[in-house]
């Protein structure tokens, strides 16, 4: 079907831009993980009550957290072009697009992270104490792996926000299914892009999140 | 094994200071498994968290063995706590880990090497009885299945002492008899001393040599279960037993018998009627008083509410009954029982 209704070079593009959205996603949501849990780690230990406290840091940590999760995307995007640009060498572009994506993910992630180990039974955090454990090993044996179907879960949340903010990426150059979307079929007029971009998107977003689902339900079964 | 010394602990909240714990000292002895009772707020939680310093005490020593705990840094800490095994009322069981996994938790935390885990692991589910188990998950095993596994848990890296945190309040009463066979017989077999604090007097009376009662943060009462439950002193103990044990009469129960009584006396009138209380305690001779009272002082005996329980091998209880005869009979009948140590109480009289 969509052979007849686009041009070999449409199509191209369609597959491009969905590489590039795949791209910008994939490696700003793996920052994400990557950063984003061990930040929601320290908020956990940190807090008042906790393994680890440390009131003074849990709340400026919260603080940067909260400010960086306050502006909205678009305007994220424009006012960290500076770092940017120190970070990616360059402003434009879907590599320089990570920077922004990355910046805005890890706080999210990070809130994620937190809850879902919040949610971990303080009991079992008695026992582990009782049994002479460490507070790394009570992280590492205990809070983390009770966690993960949370984890994992708040990861698959992050990566379909991503997919979105990834939409705006186009706005500085960064490719894309949102850009191919508004420039070809928004300014150009080609209703049948935006269609497709959007069909495509939305079958994106349903793999990702049956593709989680799956996941937490194998965690879970335990 | 572990001396309790002056211990105070103090909570701060919004509604105030709470003094939980108000000079608690304590001895518990080797081998021995001990009790602590009382009524909810009375500091038995508190004060098992700081027997292995979960909880740090205003002021006041812990003392395991020859190894003082209050004093230690956190490092140092962590290493005797596994001389210490703990058992808790919800289990706190890992539910992403299987049964195996659950037990080998704490030999992993103190380091110990992955062949000698297995040994380990596996002679302790044969222990509890669980080897048929090992692979499934918490969520898949009953209450009883989970308390086993984590005395397993408990018992790990071969502790010393065994705490026990309410470990039976959440279980069901032919499952909480279960697992206290299981301890005691764990403490013949180990010699692991045993602290048990509980709020279910049944609990005290199977398997504990001593116990100690606690209210509003003192320790109010302390001696073996058998004097303690025949012979309670302090009015809280005495409350907790009676409750227990069915030592009193209800308002409504006294005025029944009380009409029984008279129509019983105006059937007989050259009789007495009297309602008696019996306390049986751990000294008593109580080989066939019913008998006795009937044939030796031939006197009509009724039984109206009675609760004789076995505490290790003596027969301790309260028994009610209406005895119908001569007054002299009746007051043989009295002294007789009071010689065999049978406390004798008048309640009523027709």
């Amino acid at each position: 079907m969509f052979e007849k209704m686009f041009s070999p070079q449409i199509l191209n593009l369609l597959q491009q831009s969905l590489l590039e959205t795949l791209y910008m996603v994939g490696v700003s949501g793996a920052i994400a993980v990557l950063i984003g849990i061990p930040l929601g780690v320290a908020l956990v230990v940190t807090h008042r009550g906790a393994l680890l406290e440390c009131v003074w840091f849990n709340r400026a940590l919260g603080l940067v957290v909260n400010a960086t999760r306050s502006v909205p995307f678009v305007i994220l995007m424009v006012a960290i072009i500076p770092f940017t640009r120190w970070v990616a060498q360059t402003s434009i572009g879907t590599t320089a697009a990570i920077v922004p994506l990355a910046v805005a993910a890890i706080p999210f992630m990070a809130r994620i992270a937190e809850n879902a180990m919040r949610e971990v039974d303080r009991g079992l955090i008695t026992a582990a104490r009782a049994m002479g454990a460490s507070p790394m090993q009570i992280i590492t044996k205990v809070i983390l792996p009770e966690a993960m179907p949370g984890l994992v879960a708040g990861t698959i949340v992050t990566l379909v926000s991503l997919i979105g903010y990834s939409a705006m990426a186009g706005a500085i150059g960064g490719g894309g299914l949102g850009d191919l979307g508004i420039r070809y079929g928004y300014q150009r007029f080609l209703p049948e892009v935006m269609l497709a971009v959007v069909v495509v998107l939305v079958l994106l977003v349903q793999a990702v999140q049956s593709f989680g689902d799956w996941l937490v339900r194998r965690m879970s079964h335990r | 094994m572990i001396h309790i010394d002056q211990l105070y602990k103090t909570y701060d909240s919004p509604h105030g200071r709470f003094e939980a714990l108000a000079g608690i000292s304590l001895d518990v002895k080797k081998g021995e498994i001990f009790g602590i009772i009382g009524p909810s707020g009375a500091g038995k939680s508190t004060l098992v968290q700081c027997i292995n310093l979960l909880e740090r005490p205003d002021s006041g020593t812990i003392r395991i063995g020859d190894q003082t705990l209050t004093g230690l840094s956190e490092s140092a800490l962590r290493r005797e706590r596994r001389r210490i095994g703990m058992i808790f009322q919800h289990f706190n069981l890992l539910s992403r880990r299987t049964v195996y996994e659950n037990v080998a938790l704490p030999l992993e935390i103190a380091g110990v090497a992955r062949g000698d885990i297995r040994a380990r692991v596996e002679a302790l589910l044969a222990l509890v009885g669980l080897e048929h188990l090992k692979d499934r998950f918490p969520s898949q095993i009953s209450g009883g299945q989970k308390q086993r596994v984590g005395i397993a848990r408990a018992l790990a890296n071969e502790p010393d002492v065994l705490l026990s945190d309410e470990a039976t309040s959440a279980l069901d009463p032919e499952t909480t008899h279960t697992i206290l066979a299981l301890l005691r017989d764990i403490n013949r077999k180990t010699g692991v001393t045993v602290v048990m604090i509980t709020h279910q007097m049944e609990v005290v009376r199977e398997i504990c040599d001593r116990v100690a009662v606690l209210s509003h943060g003192h320790a109010v009462e302390v001696g073996r279960t058998l004097d303690v439950f025949s012979s309670p002193t302090h009015e809280v103990t005495r409350a907790m037993v009676s409750a227990a044990t069915a030592s009193d009469l209800t308002e409504s129960t006294r005025e029944a018998v009380r009409a029984r009584m008279q129509a019983e006396g105006t059937a007989h009138p050259a009789s007495s009627v009297r309602l008696l209380r019996l306390s049986l305690s751990g000294l008593s001779d109580t080989d066939s008083v019913l008998t006795s009272l009937a044939g030796e002082f031939g006197l009509g005996v009724h039984v109206v509410q009675a609760r004789i329980e076995d505490i290790q091998g003596a027969s301790v209880g309260t028994l009610f009954v209406t005895v119908r005869g001569a007054q002299d009979a009746l007051d043989c009948a009295t002294t007789a029982l009071g010689q065999r140590k049978i406390d004798v109480q008048e309640v009523d009289r027709v």
